[in-house]
């Protein structure tokens, strides 16, 4: 069972749906790359392989026993790192979209700088990455909307490629958005006044599958997130829910 | 004017006795069907007292009763959609968390049984 094996004990994340094509590759190079860091990938129900191929690859394996979708899933491996007592999480994507080598500059970032969240961000390294016309004018969007709110830039909002502190462990955990959690998490964070910064990563074209990310879609994120962006800062804090 | 009273009367009827076979099978429990119990007797009382039904179009500020009394029913049925929706959020809310703690409780379980299953050697 995945424990911290010392104080300020890092563990990685990795939550996953039908990702039974590339886990084992991801999980395989986190473990090659950082053999003395735990790896606990959140199976959300997958219809596939993943959980098999997660527990071959030597990664502890959580399996929630209905689908949860992206922010319930990543909150589970919230809630276990910090019930065992880990004082960071990074969390990447079982795509193999997030190259395992950034973990350290991540870690370090964290450790040393002592913001309460660092975000990994492919916008920072002077290469503007390929993608969608669609999420492209999102992430446009989403940071103006952001520099309004935070009162500073966030270049990669989208990014899923995280770490957290000890200190958002504990919100996060209690709370944290459950669809597209990525924007919404800077808001729980900035009604707390915990900080973040963002440190420069490659991202990597994804090792197996394809994107589900349509039109439609795109539009839908938008409006869903822009909601839970302005619920995010109206709300009440008075009664915290149970849970 | 007196028809639609009564189609209202007899629907606000029909609603108290599937409340009341609903709840006798247990498909709906007591403290969820006050609200729709409710909204049907409002809405059986005013359609069939008429002077009541007069004095709210009145207070409303509408000249036809009956069209006072669909705006009222209208309404009855949008609060009690928004209380089901509030429940519903927080049934949602706590299913997740559940849902979360059994399976990180799964997963120690599991090593717990791993570690004192006896060894194949044995």
């Amino acid at each position: 069972m995945i424990k911290p094996q010392h104080a300020n004990a890092l563990m990685i994340l990795i939550p996953a749906y039908n990702e039974g094509g590339a886990i084992r590759r991801v999980v395989t190079e986190v473990r090659t790359l950082l053999p003395q860091i735990p790896v606990l990938v959140i199976d959300d129900c997958s219809t596939d392989d993943t959980r098999t191929e997660a527990l071959t690859a030597g990664a502890g394996v959580i399996s929630v026993p209905y689908h949860l979708g992206l922010g319930g899933c990543v909150q589970a491996g919230y809630r276990y790192a910090y019930d065992a007592g880990f004082s960071y999480v990074i969390r990447i994507d079982g795509d193999g979209q997030h190259d395992p080598q950034f973990i350290p500059t991540l870690f370090r970032a964290l450790r040393d700088s002592r913001v309460q969240m660092v975000i990994g961000s492919r916008y920072l390294n002077g290469k503007v990455p390929a993608t969608s016309f669609a999420r492209g004018v999102g992430i446009w969007f989403f940071r103006q909307v952001l520099r309004l709110i935070l009162e500073k830039e966030v270049h990669d909002p989208t990014s899923g490629f995280v770490g957290v502190n000890r200190q958002a462990l504990e919100v996060f955990a209690r709370s944290f958005p459950l669809e597209y959690p990525e924007i919404e998490a800077l808001v729980v964070l900035q009604r707390r006044q915990f900080r973040f910064e963002e440190v420069p990563v490659v991202m990597r074209p994804r090792m197996a599958g394809v994107s589900t990310i349509t039109a439609l879609k795109s539009f839908y994120y938008v409006l869903h997130v822009l909601l839970g962006v302005v619920v995010n800062i109206l709300k009440y804090e008075g009664k915290r829910r149970k849970g | 004017m007196d028809r639609l009273l009564n189609v209202v009367a007899g629907m606000s009827v029909l609603l108290i006795g599937l409340v009341f076979f609903a709840i006798r099978r247990a498909h709906i429990r007591v403290e969820y069907s006050v609200s729709w119990l409710s909204a049907a007797l409002v809405m059986l009382v005013l359609s069939q007292w008429q002077w009541a039904l007069r004095q709210v179009a009145e207070f409303l500020g509408v000249n036809n009763a009956p069209f006072a009394l669909l705006l009222i029913i209208l309404s009855l049925f949008l609060i009690v959609f928004f209380r089901f929706s509030v429940i519903i959020s927080d049934l949602k809310d706590a299913n997740i968390a559940l849902t979360q703690k059994l399976a990180i409780i799964e997963y120690q379980l599991q090593h717990v049984q791993e570690k004192h299953a006896p060894s194949r050697d044995a």
